[in-house]
């Protein structure tokens, strides 16, 4: 109970610092935006092509935005030494985790949600009749970058070079859920939608293993 | 400052070694301290009192070696002992306000009816008034009172301070001086490094010198502990 209590409070506390400065979210949002625009210009999509082309480059957009948005994940716990003080006040490091990562779900999640609408108008995709296997998959690829990216955040926040690490850790490992991502979804835009459950199936297993490992030796991460 | 709710602890250090690879920041050292002393580190720049201090806040595991909190009466192990630390930074957020530090460090520390505890901490600190401010709009002593605070909101036995005055203004060091007196007066035991002599450093009642990690001096009485503090020939 301590864990989940000792999370909870830490979530509060990201929330609160997130939504009273504004940086991650506008950054993030702001990125996914000028990437779907750009794309917009290089082509002029029908809707086949649209169709064909425009999930794959929906999840890079995604991808490369969350690794913007997770790089400050545990590089500002260094600013004051506040990562030592989390540790020093948790019975369990795993809620230091819980928390980022719930977090870090959350905020991709809204900024994909608010520019999905656009993606929409600007790709001549219809996302109405599908939207809820659409939040399906957000949310599962959502978390499953999140744990993997809050994890390798811990690591890249204490090494030389910090700020190069860890798109360069992030993205090979995350291209699985990026492949998987971007099948399903792709599926889902077909002139006649299906459910690809072996791609959710996927993510799902990603998200399940790589909450566990970080379960497993998250502690480590966070040593001196 | 806050009446004393534990038992008097201390701490035995034995054969501690710390390696950060290549580097022997600590070798093999063994200390006792007991239960209510007042003990200053002294030594140059990496020497190793930041990690030594770091390793008894359980924030850095040693390389070889056991650390040990021993209970004054018992003399048994408390392995659930959390001491309070207060390092170079000041550990608490920029962003949030005073309260909102330590009822978020209360809260996570499941202490019983966190508002009250951090209202009357913040009064102890002289930081009332200025509760509901962004740490990032205080002062370098007043950020150093928030930092005290934070340690002490579980009311440890076991105080680390890390070279607690660098910055300080003058009056910002006799107020950290007042604070520490009433906090070693109250049976705390206190670890705390520092640079030469001062106010603070005339609290403690044993000097310990660290040099290249070893420990190379240790007393408790006069001449030699004002030697141990200026660096000179103990």
């Amino acid at each position: 109970m301590s864990l989940l209590r000792n999370a909870a409070v830490l979530l509060g506390k990201e929330l609160r610092t997130e939504f009273r400065s504004r940086e991650l979210l506008a950054t993030t949002i702001v990125f996914i935006l000028i990437v779907l625009v750009l794309f917009s210009f290089t082509f002029d999509p029908t809707s086949d092509e649209s169709r064909r082309l425009a999930p794959g480059l929906l999840w890079l957009a995604f991808l490369f935005a969350s690794s913007l948005m997770l790089q400050p994940c545990f590089l500002r716990e260094q600013h004051n030494d506040t990562l030592s003080a989390l540790r020093l006040s948790v019975s369990d490091p795993f809620a230091i985790f819980l928390a980022k990562l719930a977090a870090n779900t959350f905020f991709l999640l809204l900024a994909e949600l608010l520019l999905l609408p656009l993606f929409s108008v600007m790709y001549n995709v219809p996302v109405l009749p599908v939207l809820h296997w659409l939040l399906l998959v957000f949310f599962l690829a959502s978390l499953g970058i999140s744990i993997a990216g809050t994890a390798l955040s811990a690591i890249s926040a204490q090494a030389r070079m910090r700020e190069l690490l860890l798109p360069l850790l992030m993205l090979p490992l995350l291209t699985p859920i990026l492949v998987a991502s971007t099948e399903v979804t792709k599926a889902l835009f077909d002139r006649e939608p299906f459910v690809k459950w072996q791609g959710i199936g996927f993510l799902a297993v990603f998200d399940v293993v790589f909450l566990t490992a970080l379960w497993l030796f998250g502690e480590y991460l966070l040593e001196e | 400052m806050t009446p004393p709710a534990f038992s008097p602890v201390g701490l035995r250090f034995e054969n501690i070694d710390k390696r950060y690879g290549g580097l022997l920041a600590l070798r093999k050292v063994s200390l006792s301290i007991a239960p209510g002393e007042c003990v200053v580190l002294a030594g140059r720049n990496g020497s190793g009192k930041t990690t030594l201090l770091r390793i008894a806040a359980r924030l850095v595991r040693p390389s070889k070696g056991t650390l040990i909190f021993s209970g004054d009466s018992t003399g048994g192990e408390v392995d659930a002992l959390r001491p309070g630390f207060v390092a170079h930074s000041i550990m608490v957020y920029d962003e949030l306000t005073a309260e909102e530090n330590l009822l978020l460090f209360a809260r996570l520390q499941a202490i019983a009816r966190p508002e009250n505890r951090v209202g009357a901490l913040l009064q102890e600190v002289g930081l009332s008034e200025r509760r509901a401010s962004l740490v990032r709009t205080f002062s370098r002593g007043m950020r150093q009172r928030v930092a005290i605070a934070r340690a002490l909101l579980h009311e440890p036995a076991v105080l680390l301070l890390d070279e607690p005055a660098t910055g300080l203004d003058p009056q910002g060091t006799t107020w950290l001086a007042e604070a520490i007196r009433g906090l070693r007066d109250s049976g705390r035991t206190i670890l705390m490094s520092l640079h030469g002599e001062s106010d603070i450093s005339s609290l403690g009642t044993r000097a310990i010198r660290l040099d290249a990690g070893s420990v190379v001096a240790d007393t408790r009485t006069g001449a030699t502990f004002r030697s141990i503090l200026t660096f000179a020939d103990a």
